[in-house]
């Protein structure tokens, strides 16, 4: 089969990519970081640094402490606040094919909502809503962590917007299927996840935590088995897309991903490692469609068979 | 600009307790960095060590198309790199980060180094060619003294400290220092270490009227910029912003970083 009758393209809720690659939101900074390394057309999308309704200067560091297959951070959501983002960093993401997805976290259900009406306005291609950044005090994950939570800021965020919606959930909850039901009840029109698992690491000589916000959200390889596991529940219960994360570093990765029911995957921590992983998953996933005759990344969703 | 590269390593030397030289051979990094920069190499191959370790550039050969980092072994990730072998490859991004601002109106110079944050002075000196050039680098103890030939022949007078005496002066270098802002003088002064010999080399430039340029350490995640880890303070006590050590810095003017955590 030739490359050219492969068909990498996919449609979320609307949100069309050209391939099923997204680089995540806080591994891929505005995109511009990465500019240098790989050609940003041959991405699907860029989920843009967490955005909050004003400048924010995250936590105090150390924000980042490497642990086994994995890393955890805790950056606290530092980004310029969405106005910024509107006006500075939209017009250069404009110059690629590459699609816009502006993640958004609060304190408040306002504060979502404000957001959502003014980047609902603005030349983006989809809201992603963060109630599931566990690096903050205030607001976010406390909306994500119960069915009744998701339930009442997806609905309230999907009266203000204009653009199609992806929740993404928290893995730190007993049952993620009912948090995923509740959100797609709400009104969204999409699911990503898993965002971190909140951990923590102790520097045994200081007898005390090496990140200065004591706890942070684990990503990497390590958290990849439970991240694919997630996204099969997930998959299973809800009729909505769903986007799959967590420890994606190549083709094969991001396959396993899609075999559990994933309509496209966000590449995260290896973006840190390697910048321009996005671009090789992409040639990964190409190379598995091509290897099992595959034309299209449809033939390979949710195609899982179990045991 | 900076580059993922795969590169030779030359020679890897073991020059002191746990302290390692390793040449790679790189026509970009040798044609492109400059003092100050910084090479983020992936340590291992597989996913233990995940993140690249930030590494100073020690020296440069622009003839031969190499350079030199220097590293002590801190972790896993500086412990696979001091396993390396002559001949194999190493994965690297570089040249990274601002480097030392360097201008022919700085006759009389120092460099402020403390442990092994005196790599990147040794390229810095080497590079200040005109200059007037004093050296000034403390250790621990003489188990953790190193490269003061090199230091010696790159600068026009070298002082050295150790914390037990075992070797130079007994105290903290900072105090030779002191000795030579009053009788010397000096255009700029260069630091790097750690932060109590930083805040304050800082102190007394800044009381002296000397500009003073200051290379910071912090966690580093990608080292491009993207991940937003490495924060350090920029502006003043009471108006400051979180930067960036891999990307807005990690040299920084003295007076523009805040150095109080």
């Amino acid at each position: 089969m030739t490359e050219k009758n492969i068909d990498l393209s996919v449609d979320i809720a609307g949100l069309k990519l050209e391939n099923p690659v997204i680089g995540a939101s806080g591994t891929f900074g505005f995109g511009r970081e990465f500019a240098d390394y790989m050609d940003l057309n041959r991405i699907g999308g860029i989920s843009v640094k967490g955005l909050t309704l004003e400048k924010r200067q995250g936590n105090k560091p150390p924000r980042i402490a490497e642990t086994p297959a994995g890393i955890l951070n805790s950056v606290g959501l530092q980004n310029p606040g969405v106005k910024a983002f509107i006006e500075n960093e939209i017009p250069f993401l404009r110059k690629f094919s590459t699609k816009i997805i502006a993640n958004i976290a609060g304190n408040t259900i306002e504060d979502y909502c404000s957001m959502a009406e003014q980047l609902s306005d603005a030349d983006i291609d989809a809201i992603e809503l963060n109630v599931s950044c566990p690096n903050v005090k205030k607001g976010c994950v406390a909306f994500g962590n119960s069915t009744a939570g998701i339930s009442e800021i997806t609905g309230k965020v999907k009266k203000y917007c204009k653009k199609p919606l992806i929740v993404k959930l928290t893995p730190n909850v007993t049952d993620v299927k009912e948090i995923a039901v509740a959100a797609e009840d709400a009104g969204a029109d999409a699911i990503s996840l898993i965002n971190t698992i909140l951990g923590m690491a102790i520097d045994i000589h200081r007898k005390r935590p090496i990140l200065a916000n004591n706890v942070g959200g684990l990503s990497g390889p390590a958290v990849k088995p439970i991240a694919v596991r997630m996204v099969y529940e997930v998959a299973s219960v809800v009729k909505i897309p769903v986007i799959g994360m967590g420890g994606i570093s190549s083709g094969e990765d991001a396959v396993e991903f899609m075999l559990a029911g994933a309509s496209a995957v966000m590449v995260g921590t290896a973006n840190f490692i390697n910048p321009t992983a996005c671009v090789d998953v992409v040639e990964g996933i190409k190379n598995y469609l091509k290897m099992y005759n595959h034309s299209s990344v449809y033939e390979i969703i949710g195609k899982l068979q179990l045991n | 600009m900076s580059r993922v590269l795969n590169e030779r390593i030359e020679s890897i030397e073991k020059i002191a307790k746990s302290i390692y030289r390793m040449t790679v051979k790189s026509e970009y990094i040798s044609a492109n960095a400059r003092p100050g920069q910084f090479a983020n190499v992936k340590c291992s191959e597989g996913i233990n060590a995940l993140l690249r370790r930030p590494i100073s550039i020690c020296d440069v050969d622009k003839d031969r198309g190499t350079f030199d980092i220097v590293f002590q072994i801190k972790g896993i990730g500086t412990e696979y790199l001091s396993q390396k072998r002559v001949g194999s490859e190493v994965d690297l991004i570089g040249p990274l980060g601002s480097p030392f601002h360097i201008s022919e109106e700085y006759k009389r110079i120092a460099v402020v180094g403390g442990g092994i944050g005196i790599f990147p002075l040794l390229y810095l000196l080497k590079e200040m060619k005109e200059a007037d050039k004093s050296a000034f680098l403390g250790f621990r103890s003489s188990d953790y003294v190193v490269m003061t030939e090199e230091f010696e022949s790159a600068s026009d007078r070298l002082s050295i400290s150790t914390d037990d005496g075992s070797m130079g002066y007994k105290g903290i270098i900072t105090d030779l220092l002191a000795e030579d802002i009053a009788d010397r003088g000096f255009d700029i002064i260069y630091t790097c270490g750690p932060m109590p010999m930083i805040r304050k080399v800082k102190d007394m430039a800044q009381k002296a009227g000397i500009k003073c340029q200051v290379s910071l350490e912090q966690r580093m995640g990608c080292g491009i910029g993207a991940c937003l880890v490495c924060a350090c303070k920029t502006g003043k006590p009471d108006n400051w912003e979180y930067s960036h050590v891999c990307k807005d810095g990690p040299v920084f003017w003295s007076d523009e970083v805040v150095l109080d955590d």
